[in-house]
């Protein structure tokens, strides 16, 4: 069905399951328990999750199939939240014109950008993309302040020559983005005994425009293209000895994931309608390196769980303060309780990133295929107790011989 | 006139002059081999006719146009495929894919953004490269990661990679070079059978003089960048000139 086979399809389907459903995946837990600070149900999480999934799908396609590292892919979200404000701006606030703009844009940028930069490959690359993204987080931060509006980022205000529609509303505020008369931040809530689930319109549309792209990535991976880029990162030199030129390759599957980039931009804009030079910043791109290091590079579903379990860490465990902490451990005895808080505390509240960091180690150490080859690990270690007498499809699981290099 | 035709030829790196003025004249479905000792040029002169160097003087024709100035994927579309010393391959890919990928490039030529096709409804490919690992008898690993072949399974497999393109012209580099006697005469007995079965020219760099003389109809033996002669294998056996030069007490 749509081209995928049945083992792509479950995949897709459970993605699409899995956000479809997740305003009561991520809220567990009852509004007024303890446990609800862990809850992650609310709009502006659940946009966050996967307008950043669809930013690490992308780069996945550049850095998963052909293995160039670019640590610049921040400036093509930036030069699409920039994109998508101005055509708030000066067109309307529907967002279909604002993140049609941003993803043609953020292709264009990423094609100037990538034709430099895959003249080289390696570390070399890695430092080309940096540097173009450190340039224009400093362009946008100071040279090209008039488009940008510098440090203080651009927003939306009471004049803006709105062409298709008003400047200000009838009560003199700033108009919201809306999608065809849909208001992003709208949103129906549900009392269910103790939960609170919230049904944000912005975040469907977010999820939706996140599972086409899954789609997409998917039908990639499986492409002749796909196949092609695969092989760029095993063996460039058997490439161009074999007739086919990479650098039109690797160009493409870079304007794919600037693309991509871009409308994770737009996205973020359309959700919030302003966007600032540190969405540029090096940072940014480091932080999407490290979500599909960390889910899997080269996997399908890795760069969206890795996407996710950042940005959960990022919102959640930076919220735990010392007051939560003492609430947690009260049962114990005072100098045993502030004795533990004392030791916890580094790894919570502001120092998440401390936690993170050693997730982040212990997950390329003990598992370099990511967060999805611990999962195939488990996966396996059950299939084994269940079916231990099963030979399976020979044909299909060769053994592996055992000089592989690993 | 040849399908090769290598014109006055001269590389010079730094204050090494490489190859001298070589000529050479590789005539069509002929095993042509190239030997001499180390430092000969040998390499250099195949690196000069598959794109990745170029030479300072002479000229290089293959199939009536100048390969000088293109770019080796082009070279590659031209109907030249080389086999290196050591088999480079597609170690992440399955063998099948790695036989696949020779022909998209040959299908499809150097760029095609093919990317909302499935690779393997491909029914024209999977039937080619199905039909080549056939030919090399490597069919019962097609789903083999290829990083895990024998040394001897990836030089068939990339000997399979540039049959599928159907070239016109195969370049092979030492393509026994550090293989035990077994694995040398299969190599040896799948490049007869390969002569036999198809139209192809070849020409083969090679030190082994069991490989040579077993395989070429003609052989150019070079020293210091230029050739000293040009002959049958029967006469170059029996040549002073050769045997003082390289062959010496190792000739058969």
């Amino acid at each position: 069905m749509l081209g995928l086979n049945k083992k792509d399809m479950s995949l897709l389907l459970i993605v699409g399951a899995l956000a479809l459903l997740a305003p009561f995946i991520l809220n567990p837990f009852p509004a007024d328990s303890a446990m609800a600070q862990f809850n992650a149900g609310y709009p502006d999480l659940m946009q966050r999750f996967v307008i950043f999934g669809i930013f690490a799908i992308g780069f996945n396609i550049l850095f998963g199939l052909t293995g160039y590292l670019s640590f610049g892919h921040a400036a093509f979200l930036g030069v699409g939240s920039y994109s998508a404000v101005w055509m708030f701006k000066l067109l309307s606030m529907n967002v279909v014109p604002a993140i049609l703009l941003s993803v043609i844009v953020a292709g264009l940028f990423s094609l100037v950008i990538g034709f430099v930069s895959l003249r080289r490959s390696g570390i070399y690359f890695s430092i080309l993309t940096l540097a173009f993204a450190q340039m224009s987080f400093n362009l946008a931060y100071s040279v090209l302040t008039p488009i940008t509006n510098g440090e203080t980022g651009l927003q939306l205000t009471l004049n803006d020559p709105r062409v298709l529609g008003v400047s200000q509303t009838a009560d003199g505020s700033i108009p919201v983005t809306n999608l065809f008369g849909m208001e992003m931040r709208s949103t129906f809530e549900m009392d269910l005994g103790p939960w609170l689930f919230q049904f944000n319109t912005g975040y469907y549309l977010c999820a939706i425009l996140m599972l086409l792209s899954f789609y997409l990535s998917v039908r990639i991976f499986r492409s002749p293209f796909g196949m092609m880029l695969r092989a760029v990162k095993s063996n460039q030199h058997r490439m161009n000895y074999t007739g086919l030129n990479t650098r039109p390759y690797t160009l493409a599957a870079f304007v794919i994931s600037g693309m991509y980039a871009g409308l994770a931009g737009g996205l973020l804009a359309s959700m919030d309608p302003l966007a600032g030079a540190e969405r540029m910043q090096w940072t940014a791109s480091g932080e999407v390196v490290l979500m599909t290091i960390l889910g899997g590079a080269g996997t399908l579903l890795g760069p969206i769980l890795g996407a996710g379990f950042i940005k959960y860490f990022e919102n959640i465990f930076s919220k735990i303060n010392d007051s939560v902490l003492h609430g947690w451990f009260g049962f114990m005895p005072d100098g045993l309780e502030d004795f533990i808080v004392t030791i916890v505390h580094p790894f919570v509240g502001k120092g998440w990133h401390l936690t993170l960091g050693l997730m982040f180690m212990a997950v390329v150490i003990f598992l370099p295929g990511g967060l999805i080859e611990g999962g195939q690990r488990i996966g396996k270690l059950f299939s084994r107790k269940s079916k231990k007498s099963d030979g399976g499809d020979a044909e299909h699981h060769p053994k592996q011989t055992p000089h592989v290099a690993e | 006139m040849g399908i090769l035709e290598v014109k006055g030829v001269g590389k010079r790196f730094g204050g090494l002059q490489a190859l001298g003025d070589v000529n050479l004249s590789v005539a069509e479905n002929s095993v042509h081999a190239i030997i001499g000792p180390n430092g000969a040029g040998k390499s250099t002169l195949l690196n000069c006719l598959v794109g990745k160097l170029i030479p300072d003087t002479g000229s290089v024709m293959f199939d009536g146009q100048s390969v000088l100035g293109r770019k080796p994927h082009e070279i590659n579309q031209m109907g030249i495929s080389r086999v290196f010393q050591t088999p480079e391959i597609f170690g992440d890919l399955t063998v099948m894919e790695n036989v696949m990928i020779p022909c998209f490039a040959k299908r499809d030529g150097a760029f095609e953004l093919n990317a909302f096709s499935s690779v393997f409804g491909q029914a024209d490919i999977v039937a080619r490269a199905e039909q080549i690992l056939e030919d090399v008898n490597m069919q019962d690993k097609r789903h083999m990661h290829s990083a895990s072949l024998s040394r001897g399974d990836k030089r068939r497999l990339e000997m399979a990679m540039c049959l599928v393109q159907e070239p016109k012209l195969l370049l092979l580099d030492e393509p026994t070079a550090g293989m035990a006697r077994a694995d040398t005469n299969n190599t040896i007995d799948l490049l007869k059978q390969i002569k036999q079965e198809r139209d192809i020219t070849m020409a083969i760099i090679e030190h082994d003089m069991h490989v040579v003389f077993s395989l070429a109809d003609r052989i150019t033996v070079l020293a210091q960048g230029t050739p000293l002669v040009e002959d049958t294998p029967e006469n170059i056996k029996g040549h002073p000139k050769v045997r003082e030069a390289y062959l010496g007490e190792t000739a058969h």
